[in-house]
């Protein structure tokens, strides 16, 4: 009975088909670390802030009049509603955990290498996205920090051109209509654009197939007879029973947050965003919430308005030349020499405390200064690539994936 | 390969212990004054109970709630005949808002700022500010009400409470300065603090009324995900046991 279902399907739609090249055989290298959890992870944390957001948007309103009492509507009145919102609020701050863990996965074992560049570029696209989609819907709960923190952002657009700022905002202030229309974005423009990239990454990925912690690949060495990489294994069931214990620990940290620290000490929803925006009362310290402040503390470093926002866009943009940067022989860090490994280790320090430095008021002395030592190495990492992954003194690589 | 993991491991415990590092570092308020710690218990009933009186007494004159209904109190084991005796001074039904009547422009002319509302206050101010807060107001004649305050300099807002509390005066210069009470209101210190607290722990259940419902709650999905993690991890291993 289910063989004639799945035949009728299979003449009309490639389900069988689908199923095999995508899941029951397709061949992941079995040596998959901790690092690994984070690509299905996203996956599931976009899947969810849709799902909540769903939820979210039957009883929000997107007018500034009614937006902030709306939120707290959610809180209060609708059923279970706290906990959709905190699963909302805490799912977009976990999003950037997972993501640049994803990140910092592709930039430890050189994903991003040939043949995977598109893969990286797709994936940049969707962080990229993923910004926006961050910086749209933060604007919604209508408090002071949702609203000056656009008004800072959209000021960046204004310094540049200010008809493209008018022409984002709907006003000449953030308003009423920047609200409507940053609704739209957050709720179907972006969400829309996110989906069909991140079906682009899996394709693409699925194209070329994973790498792995040793940077080898896996089908250079296929079984003579059946053709399968002999150091791969099905994604399904490995892969999704060894994913549902990420999944589980990562729900382990997720809802921990949303239970028992759902405002992460004001680092996922800010004191300042219980205040209805008031647009003439600019708050004394105005800060993006915890994953842009790497970019903001860039932005603050440099004096001049305009070429800090050239170098903010650059750090952000710079990413998506890592395939061409990188001239090393091996792929993983595992076979790289001390000074690829320094320059990285000094790349993510540096990242780590700029994102420090942009929680931080600039009026406090240090903050500038070390922003822009670490600014200088940030761009020196990448820069700089070309000349010392060619000088660095690697390891030989394994033939075969190490376990 | 040992090198390697030892580099890895670093890696993971450097992204893992900022990130916890700044979940822990809380935002600095503007003052330097040192916060006393409120003794916020939202499952502590009679303490709420009490908090949500001295509310409508004492607060809820000038400043409004007007995020939460009054049924909200029927949450403090209250029935609604005793809140409506009892918690609702004026002719307001239990699910109404609870606004009050006071125009932000009067507001505004007499005491040159209005007063916020208060329904999250809480959530904005940390209850520790907020316990503090209202037990550092002084006397000082510079100032149009007559008083000022160590935790909120220059404050708009008199000091309501000073018939319970007494006179408190500011001696010492700067960072040494501390406040005295020089003429006793009608409570003790003890009474008074326990009045303040009472108070702050009912703005911290009003500013989230589902916090204890969520603290319980979280217990109980802690302990399904645990074994949840246990189990899959068994499962895996089970899969995983011809793969080498």
């Amino acid at each position: 009975m289910v063989s004639q279902v799945m035949g009728w399907i299979d003449e009309r739609f490639p389900l069988t088909k689908v199923w095999r090249e995508h899941l029951a055989e397709y061949y992941a290298p079995k040596n998959f670390n901790f690092w690994y959890y984070f690509g299905s992870l996203a996956l599931l944390v976009l899947v969810m802030q849709i799902i909540t957001g769903i939820f979210l948007t039957m009883n929000y309103k997107p007018d500034a009049r009614f937006a902030f009492a709306s939120v707290e509507y959610i809180m209060r009145d609708v059923d279970f509603g706290w906990l959709i919102r905190y699963m909302h609020s805490t799912g977009a701050s976990m999003f950037f955990v997972v993501v640049y863990l994803h990140m910092m996965r592709g930039i430890l074992y050189g994903s991003y290498r040939k043949p995977r560049e598109l893969l990286w570029i797709l994936g940049m696209a969707i962080y990229l996205c993923l910004m926006g989609e961050a910086f749209f819907g933060y604007l919604l709960p209508w408090g002071q920090m949702s609203y000056w923190g656009a008004q800072v952002i959209v000021s960046l657009v204004d310094a540049i051109s200010p008809e493209v700022a008018l022409w984002i905002r709907g006003d000449y202030v953030i308003s009423d209509a920047t609200l409507n229309r940053f609704f739209a974005f957050h709720v179907i423009a972006l969400p829309l654009i996110l989906l069909v990239l991140v079906f682009l990454h899996i394709i693409a990925l699925h194209q070329v197939g994973s790498n792995n912690p040793d940077g080898i690949e896996i089908k250079d060495h296929k079984d003579p007879v059946s053709h399968i990489p002999l150091d791969g294994i099905p994604f399904h069931p490995y892969y999704t029973v060894k994913d549902i214990v990420g999944v589980s620990g990562y729900f382990i940290a997720y809802f921990g947050i949303i239970f028992f620290l759902p405002e992460m000490g004001g680092y996922f929803l800010e004191e300042n965003n219980f205040i209805p925006a008031d647009p003439l009362k600019t708050p004394p310290h105005i800060s993006p919430l915890w994953y842009f402040t790497p970019f903001y503390a860039i932005l603050r470093a440099i004096p001049q308005k305009q070429l800090g926002i050239a170098a903010m866009g650059l750090s952000v943009l710079i990413f998506f030349l890592l395939p061409w940067l990188d001239r090393g022989v091996v792929k993983s860090v595992r076979y790289r020499g001390t000074l690829y490994k320094s320059a990285l280790a000094a790349f993510v320090l540096a990242f780590l405390v700029l994102g420090y430095l942009g929680t931080q008021e600039p009026t406090i002395w240090y903050v500038n200064p070390i922003a822009r030592v670490c600014t200088g190495i940030y761009f020196g990492f990448f820069l700089l690539m070309p000349i010392y992954s060619r000088l660095d003194k690697t390891k030989p690589v394994p033939e075969r994936v190490t376990s | 390969m040992n090198h390697f993991k030892a580099w890895n491991h670093v890696l993971i415990q450097g992204v893992l212990a900022l990130f916890l590092g700044l979940s822990c570092a809380t935002v600095q308020a503007e003052d330097e004054v040192k916060l006393d710690k409120a003794p916020v218990d939202t499952s502590n009933l009679p303490s709420l109970q009490r908090g949500a009186q001295h509310f409508m007494n004492y607060c809820m004159n000038c400043h409004s709630a007007h995020l939460a209904r009054f049924d909200l109190l029927e949450q403090l084991g209250l029935s609604e005949k005793q809140v409506k005796q009892n918690l609702i001074l004026t002719d307001a039904k239990v699910a109404d808002y609870m606004s009050v009547v006071l125009k932000a422009k009067d507001a505004q002319k007499w005491f040159g700022v209005p007063p916020p509302d208060l329904t999250v206050e809480a959530r904005v101010r940390g209850a520790d500010w907020l316990y503090t807060y209202l037990r550092s107001f002084y006397r000082d004649d510079q100032r149009p009400s007559g008083w000022n305050n160590r935790v909120f300099p220059n404050v708009a807002m008199p000091h309501v409470l000073w018939a319970l509390q007494g006179q408190q005066m500011l001696q010492g210069q700067g960072g040494k300065a501390v406040l005295v009470l020089t003429q006793k209101g009608s409570l003790s210190p003890q009474e008074y603090d326990r009045f303040v607290g009472d108070l702050v722990n009912f703005l911290v259940f009003m500013s989230e009324p589902t916090r204890s419902a969520r603290l319980h709650l979280g217990l109980w999905v802690m302990g399904f995900l645990l074994i949840l993690f246990l189990v899959a991890r068994a499962l895996k291993r089970e899969f995983w046991k011809d793969i080498h």
